[in-house]
């Protein structure tokens, strides 16, 4: 699609602000809808209309497989994570209260917001690492 | 005025699946496909059901679409049609019998928003009674999702972190210094 002038300039325009749009569903999954995994969807579809209208090598260029093998796994191991932190600070397997020895609500919001930043992590990777390898095997 | 408006939104979605199901252009029965899912998220949020519809509308009409797209382009951009009237005689009795199956078990299930429901009767209330001071975080749906469900959705995870590793393992051009 590199001969798509106005595609090119408007998808420019308009990634910054999907990725942002992202994060804000991320964060804010405590207090609206939304959560880690429509934010992770959301994540991996702006660089994915990034590979379909500047081309897939600058997409691998900007997000090598390298790095979303990392974010596969690490997500996961964040969520799986927080789990043993728990069993650590003397509670259950994913009772987020014990993380804060002076508030439960607290370590509530501490687990939560870190689980879902695992499930987001992994989700927009896993997506992203999907589109690549479809898109990169078009390509040859 | 809503009944209206439920009633035009389900019709909109039985159109869209007959023209998907009589299209014979890939391409365009994928872009049907996200405008399905579109419509289905406008009636999630009819149902008041957010959450849900904000996932409908990222996963279905968002990433699937783009995932679709991206297949389609590895393969034909048309259906090959073949005429096969017998498999075809038999597919329709498979569907026709499985859906008159699923709407005779609807008959049995409680009606919208009834309060007797085994739904609303069974540990929901004691969600909704104690999450605030347990959580206390103002999207119930979260607390639920992230944290009295917090094994469902690790497992969850775990499956999408399977899936991703399979598709990489399957089709991935892997060369011998292991990039």
């Amino acid at each position: 699609m590199n001969e798509h002038l106005i595609v090119r300039v408007v998808t420019k325009m308009l990634v910054p602000f999907v990725l942002l749009f992202a994060i804000y569903v991320q964060m804010h999954g405590d207090f609206g809808p939304g959560g880690g995994f429509q934010a992770g969807v959301i994540f991996a579809t702006g660089f994915i209309v990034y590979g379909l209208v500047f081309g897939i090598e600058r997409l691998i260029k900007a997000l090598p497989l390298r790095i979303l093998l990392f974010g596969i796994s690490g997500g996961l191991l964040l969520y799986a994570g927080v789990g043993i932190a728990s069993l650590f600070a003397g509670g259950t397997y994913l009772d987020y209260g014990v993380l804060d020895s002076h508030d439960p609500v607290h370590g509530q919001h501490l687990g939560i917001l870190l689980v879902e930043l695992g499930v987001g992590i992994t989700v927009a990777s896993v997506m992203t690492a999907i589109f690549i390898t479809f898109a990169e095997r078009w390509h040859r | 005025m809503e009944q209206i408006i439920d009633i035009l939104l389900l019709l909109l979605v039985v159109a869209m699946a007959i023209a998907m199901a009589r299209l014979t252009n890939l391409i365009a029965i994928a872009i049907l496909g996200g405008v399905y899912s579109l419509v289905l998220a406008s009636i999630y949020v009819l149902l008041d059901a957010v959450d849900v519809a904000f996932t409908e509308a990222a996963v279905g009409a968002g990433i699937t679409l783009t995932l679709m797209l991206a297949a389609i382009s590895l393969s034909a951009r048309r259906e090959r049609l073949r005429r096969r009237p017998v498999r075809n005689a038999i597919a329709v009795a498979a569907c026709s019998v499985v859906a008159a199956g699923m709407i005779y078990a609807s008959l049995e299930m409680p009606h919208f928003g009834d309060p007797d429901a085994p739904i609303h009767t069974h540990v929901a209330p004691r969600y909704i009674e104690a999450s605030p001071e347990e959580i206390g975080v103002p999207n119930m749906v979260t607390s639920i999702l992230a944290s009295y469900r917090g094994y469902d959705t690790l497992g969850e995870t775990t499956v999408i972190f399977t899936a991703g590793i399979a598709v990489l393992a399957l089709l991935w051009r892997w060369r011998r210094d292991g990039r």
